[in-house]
């Protein structure tokens, strides 16, 4: 019954991103109370490291459950180096992705010889180390007390990012890049080994397809996604605690990728400012969102484990099918089995 | 001499509470081939309700305790059915990002009911024995005691009577169970029943000595985790060993390294194992 509706919005998807953009752009001079812009740059934030998630989740099909560990380092990098070695903040940003990517790169070579379920149970171990090392490591990471006074990000220029707008606008340029650039990671030949060694690893090696290589570029690619994303809270919060590295922040991370649509380029986008939203909206169950939360995911991931996104894209590709088995080819060659109307893509 | 025992003592305390986590977690792994990662949570709800069976209802410690294991044993056997069940033809990550979902509900669920603060089980059996120069306190040694027979009484019950053997037949082989008749349905439901239950049993014989609180069961989970991966999935002699393996290098690197760092050692000795042997220290297959 929605399908007109998603037909018609798939058709014109170049407006509706432009329309989503303007949308952005402008949202902060319609007179939004700060703290409104607040929480959209902190879910923009978030979005980021749910972007990068994605790469090793949604595309490469590995379980990466110490994603928040490396924001942490990402954040860390930040912290330490503004703080108690008094960098500028913008050379300390410039250090938070490669110094995440390099954590990412020497935790992937170790966890990705262990594959399925073997991997997750790994990489959330791997997440709490980073976790208790940061918290136990007083000398250098403040311990559980964690790290205050961040400096803001420093003017570039003409533009001064002191203030919440600024900030807003700076937070958005990094999100639009990272859009850009994870487009076209995944539309690429290395964005497609993603997908083949998700489908099947044993396939996509008998492709050629060199498996560790793979996952070891799109587990890197996801930490340094992590790593930015760390270091832009660490400069927008300005406060950052070991807490942060938590299993529970990736798990988060989860819910909103798995809400939006696993796999698609602008799910986890979706799913995190809308789950922001309806987290604030939820104000009065604060503490206990998870406990309606909890039940929500499970029934997303039985339910309609491809997400809004998901849902839309393979309405899509059946129409798709169906408008192919009435014109073109003939009935009994077009798909019967629904099953075999898989969506040709699933990257919008 | 003295503090050698000590520590002694205390690894394998917690060898035992370790080794009754995880084989709940590993016979699940053997049905369902699932790693359930709301098993910390039954072991949560475990400790909290025998803390309210022992101090609003005034049960007899044992009885609380009983009587938590059935409840946990039902929620676990509900959890099987309501999420586990549905779910078994989905891939792999669903089924995790469920047992997620499980967990946050049932943390976020005991949060509500409890509240968020520290909470101490009464100390049932305070004494402590001496002799020489050598102190053991009566619960650590109530522990181990409980773990080793409920270990024992499992091991007879997997081996020796009908019903536990179609648990390990299924976990060896899932076809083959089926083909001569095992009831898939009946030994999954059975072995949530037991896992809730000996979470249970580890969270209460190990709550006097320890905190109850909301997130008392992650970093239990992560070394139930990491000694069945050690020790195989799904291998219960495995699990005991790891656990054994886990509980003494616990208590000896908190007192001859840091305890600061002592949580770390065992993830230490994972990556560690893992970087040399990517297959586990007691399996043969290849993952």
């Amino acid at each position: 019954m929605l399908d007109p509706l998603i037909g018609l919005l798939y058709a014109r998807r170049r407006a509706l991103i432009a329309l989503v953009l303007a949308s952005a752009l402008i949202f902060p001079l319609t007179g939004a109370n700060s703290y409104l812009i607040y929480l959209v740059t902190l879910s923009f934030i978030m979005a980021i490291s749910a972007l990068g998630m994605n790469i090793i989740l949604g595309y490469a099909g590995q379980f990466n459950l110490a994603h928040a560990g490396f924001m942490a380092i990402g954040a860390y990098a930040v912290g330490i180096l503004t703080v108690d070695h008094r960098w500028g903040f913008w050379p300390a940003f410039l250090m938070a992705g490669p110094i995440a990517a390099l954590f990412g790169f020497v935790g992937g070579v170790i966890s990705l010889r262990l594959k399925g379920h073997f991997f997750a149970i790994f990489t959330l171990c791997v997440g709490y180390i980073i976790y208790l090392v940061i918290e136990k490591a007083d000398e250098l990471t403040h311990g559980t007390v964690g790290i205050i006074d961040i400096p803001a990000p420093t003017s570039i220029g003409p533009f001064a990012f002191d203030k919440p707008i600024p900030q807003y606008y700076l937070v958005l340029g990094f999100l639009l890049v990272a859009l850009f650039l994870k487009h076209r990671i995944v539309s690429s030949l290395l964005g497609r080994a993603f997908i083949a060694v998700r489908n099947s690893e044993d396939l996509a090696q008998a492709l050629g397809i060199n498996l560790m290589r793979t996952k070891l570029i799109a587990f890197t690619l996801s930490t340094f996604y992590a790593g930015i994303a760390g270091g832009l809270y660490a400069g927008f919060v300005r406060f950052i605690g070991p807490a942060i590295a938590l299993e529970g922040n990736t798990f988060e991370l989860v819910m909103f990728i798995l809400v939006g649509g696993i796999g698609t380029l602008f799910g986890p986008l979706l799913g995190t400012i809308a789950l922001t939203i309806l987290t604030e909206s939820l104000q009065f169950l604060k503490e206990f969102r998870m406990v309606v939360f909890g039940p929500l995911l499970i029934a997303l991931v039985i339910f309609f484990p491809q997400g809004i996104l998901g849902y839309c894209l393979q309405r899509v590709a059946k129409m798709r099918a169906d408008a192919l088995g009435q014109g073109a080819i003939p009935p009994e060659v077009a798909p019967q089995d629904p099953r075999h109307r898989k969506p040709e893509t699933r990257d919008a | 001499m003295n503090i050698f025992f000590q520590q002694f003592v205390n690894g394998l305390t917690l060898g035992s509470v370790y080794a009754l986590v995880a084989l709940g977690l590993t016979l699940v792994y053997g049905i369902l081939h699932v790693p359930n990662f709301a098993h910390g949570a039954f072991y949560m709800v475990g400790a909290y309700l025998s803390f309210t069976g022992m101090t609003k209802l005034g049960l007899n410690y044992w009885v609380a305790m009983g009587g938590a294991a059935m409840v946990v044993a039902v929620i676990a056997v509900l959890s099987d059915k309501l999420v586990y069940h549905p779910l078994r033809n989905s891939p792999g990550t669903h089924h995790m990002i469920a047992a997620i979902g499980l967990l946050l509900f049932l943390e976020s669920g005991v949060q509500v009911i409890w509240g968020a603060e520290f909470r101490r089980l009464p100390m049932p059996y305070p004494q402590i024995f001496r002799s020489f120069d050598l102190t053991l306190p009566a619960q650590r040694l109530i522990i181990i005691a409980a773990a080793f027979s409920l270990m024992g009484l499992l091991h007879l019950f997997l081996r020796k009577t009908l019903v536990g053997s179609t648990i390990l037949a299924m976990a060896q082989n899932r076809e083959g169970a089926a083909l001569v008749g095992i009831d898939a349905t009946r030994v999954s439901t059975l072995t949530f029943a037991i896992s809730g239950a000996l979470a249970t049993v580890a969270a209460a014989l190990f709550a006097p000595i320890a905190l109850i609180y909301p997130a008392m069961g992650h970093l239990v989970i992560m070394k139930a985790f990491v000694i069945i991966v050690l020790g195989g999935m799904g291998s219960v002699p495995g699990a005991i060993t790891g656990a054994m393996i886990l509980g003494f290098a616990e208590s000896f690197a908190a007192f001859y390294i840091s305890t600061d760092y002592k949580d770390v050692v065992s993830f230490a000795i994972l990556v560690l194992i893992l970087s040399v042997r990517p297959q586990g220290l007691f399996s043969h297959g290849v993952r």
